[in-house]
């Protein structure tokens, strides 16, 4: 449909599905252009509407979307397989530049299904000559929600991860705590210049913000990215604002000395 | 330059009118107000003149036609999505000072904010010519005099004041002095449409409201006295918030439509995310982000206040909260926090 209307959503095929968890799938989906790290697309299936999904991969001729089975419009989605199509809008939104992360120590701070957002970001780092400087600390509920198993692994072999669960059945070997646990041992030398992305849910941002600054991290050098509500995506349908901002234009990526005003 | 004429010669006027344009006015409709034997003025397409409610205020504002409650964006066909047809007629809308001033801040969020224009509003727009009630006093809860909406120079094609039993008009596009002119017995006059100088109730809104009246205790009374229906923003000229919704159709499920329809930043499910997150849950923190968007953070944005002072959510609130009231708490809180 040649259309300069931007709520004309275009089809997508999907590629592959890539499945994390019983509830959290990546679908590999057709596409070209212009996209970074941090910006999302309206997916929709007819019928039941659309829902703001971030980039989680980006490669020659797709984008991966990696999709939560929580809502309405999710679980649809899930219904869907290799070869089929999927309606999509985007990408929107503003991203991160990767290119702010050269050339000094950097802590990337994730829960759940935050990670997604930060996937190409982190992927970015572990390539850097200097990825024994940069840190993740990736959190998820138990060892069954874990996200990018094979990514997982990659980092870990490049720079420095820590990944940790809420919570675990017994025998469960690995890290069992709050992303917050583990920020305080950090063994940064010039935390006053370190740079530190932090994307979660609310609570987890708000407590490792202030793990972050107890540590001797600038408001300036933390980025954030926010989750809201977004029915469109060009600043039209009101969901997303707090205070003067809207959300899907402004951001959702920023810089926390910005966004430490946002009260909703 | 301007006319005076009789209510049939006004009639006269309309008919010749509705040939070309479509016409949206307040109308009146007897028995469908709030309570029992109050009568609802809200926004329809009319046929003639008499259905025309020139006196009272309207319950709704004049956005109804542009931005109405439940639009059809598109159609889903099995592998294609149709854009809705669309009545591509000209169209008159009446309105009061109010809502012409409201028409720059719809213009501002459906056109001006984020890099694309909205198509479906832009469509609608693009057809709209708009036509003046004067407004021979101030109404209830009325506060457009502080929010400098009072007046409009331009902006509109011809007024009507209705005067004694006559329309006075004055005609800002000649394209339209001709339906005036043939009408028998009309007067050629100048005419300045009326306009408010003074309302009972006044506002004052700080220069800058300060950032720490969003921890004040002024909002915890609205969490208990809110019911949180949205009528405020449903009737405000100002709110342009809206859903996406999709339809399918009960007969063949693989068919059906995407809609846009109003949303209300007071009503639960407006901040909703997938798997259950919500902000603002009280009506209290929901009252002041709508509060502060009308006085405060549209103007951080655009430069200008967003609200118009047209006391149409006063008057709808079933709980009798008063937005100019809240505004002058803000006012004087914002001293407060201030000093």
């Amino acid at each position: 449909m040649t259309n300069m209307n931007p709520y004309v959503p275009f089809a997508s095929e999907i590629l592959d599905v890539i499945k994390h968890t019983g509830k959290e799938y990546t679908f590999r989906m057709a596409f070209k252009g212009e996209v970074k790290p941090g910006q999302f697309f309206e997916v929709s299936i007819p019928k039941f509407g659309e829902a703001p999904i971030s980039v989680s991969g980006i490669g020659d001729g797709f984008v991966d979307l990696t999709i939560r089975k929580v809502g309405r419009v999710t679980n649809e989605v899930f219904e869907k397989y290799k070869g089929q199509n999927l309606l999509l809008r985007g990408p929107y939104g503003n991203g991160f530049d990767v290119d702010l992360y050269k050339d000094s120590e950097v802590v990337v701070v994730a829960g759940g299904t935050g990670v997604s957002p930060v996937r190409g970001v982190i992927q970015a780092l572990s390539e850097m000559p200097d990825a024994q400087d940069k840190y993740v600390i990736a959190g998820f509920r138990s060892p069954d929600d874990m996200l990018f198993r094979d990514d997982l692994k990659a980092w870990d072999e490049k720079l420095k991860l820590t990944l940790t669960v809420d919570g675990a059945p017994e025998g469960y070997t690995g890290n069992i705590g709050l992303v917050t646990k583990y920020i305080e041992g950090l063994p940064l030398r010039d935390p006053a210049n370190a740079k530190a992305v932090v994307v979660g849910p609310p609570p987890m941002m708000k407590f490792t913000i202030i793990e972050l600054q107890k540590k001797g991290f600038k408001d300036s050098n933390i980025t954030v990215s926010h989750e809201r509500k977004m029915c469109c995506g060009l600043g039209k349908c009101g969901h997303c604002r707090v205070n003067d901002t809207y959300i899907c234009l402004d951001g959702p990526v920023f810089n926390y000395e910005f966004a430490k005003n946002f009260v909703d | 330059m301007g006319y005076v004429l009789t209510k049939a010669g006004f009639a006269e006027v309309i008919a010749s009118l509705l040939e070309e344009y479509r016409i949206f006015a307040p109308v009146r409709k007897v028995g469908a107000g709030r309570f029992t034997d109050v009568d609802a003025v809200i926004y329809d397409e009319i046929r003639s003149a008499d259905e025309i409610e020139l006196e009272a205020k309207s319950d709704y504002a004049s956005k109804e036609f542009l931005t109405p409650l439940s639009e059809t964006l598109f159609y889903f066909t099995e592998n294609e999505v149709k854009e809705s047809d669309f009545d591509g007629r000209p169209v008159l809308v009446f309105g009061r000072s109010c809502d012409l001033h409201s028409l720059k801040r719809l213009d501002q969020i459906y056109l001006e904010n984020g890099l694309a224009k909205d198509p479906f509003y832009k469509r609608r727009r693009d057809l709209i010519k708009c036509v003046l009630i004067g407004c021979g006093h101030s109404y209830d809860n009325c506060f457009c005099v502080s929010m400098d909406s009072n007046k409009c120079e331009d902006g509109y094609v011809f007024s009507v004041d209705l005067i004694d039993g006559k329309i006075h008009s004055n005609i800002l596009d000649e394209s339209f002095d001709k339906a005036f002119s043939a009408v028998s017995g009309s007067e050629k006059k100048d005419v300045i449409p009326r306009f408010v100088t003074e309302n009972d109730v006044k506002v004052e809104i700080p220069e800058e409201v300060p950032q720490g009246i969003i921890k004040s205790e002024l909002w915890d009374e609205y969490t208990t006295r809110c019911i949180n229906c949205g009528r405020c923003n449903f009737v405000c000229p100002t709110c342009t918030c809206y859903t996406m919704q999709d339809v399918f159709y009960s007969d063949n499920g693989r068919v059906g439509e995407r809609r846009r329809v109003g949303a209300s930043c007071m009503v639960d499910g407006y901040t909703d995310v997938a798997g259950g997150g919500q902000y603002r849950r009280k009506n209290g923190e929901r009252m002041r982000f709508k509060v502060l968007h009308k006085i405060s953070d549209f103007k951080k944005r655009f430069g200008y206040q967003m609200c118009v002072g047209c006391g149409r959510c006063d008057d709808i609130c079933p709980e009798y909260i008063s937005f100019s009231n809240i505004i002058n708490k803000v006012n004087a809180a914002s001293k407060e926090v201030k000093s």
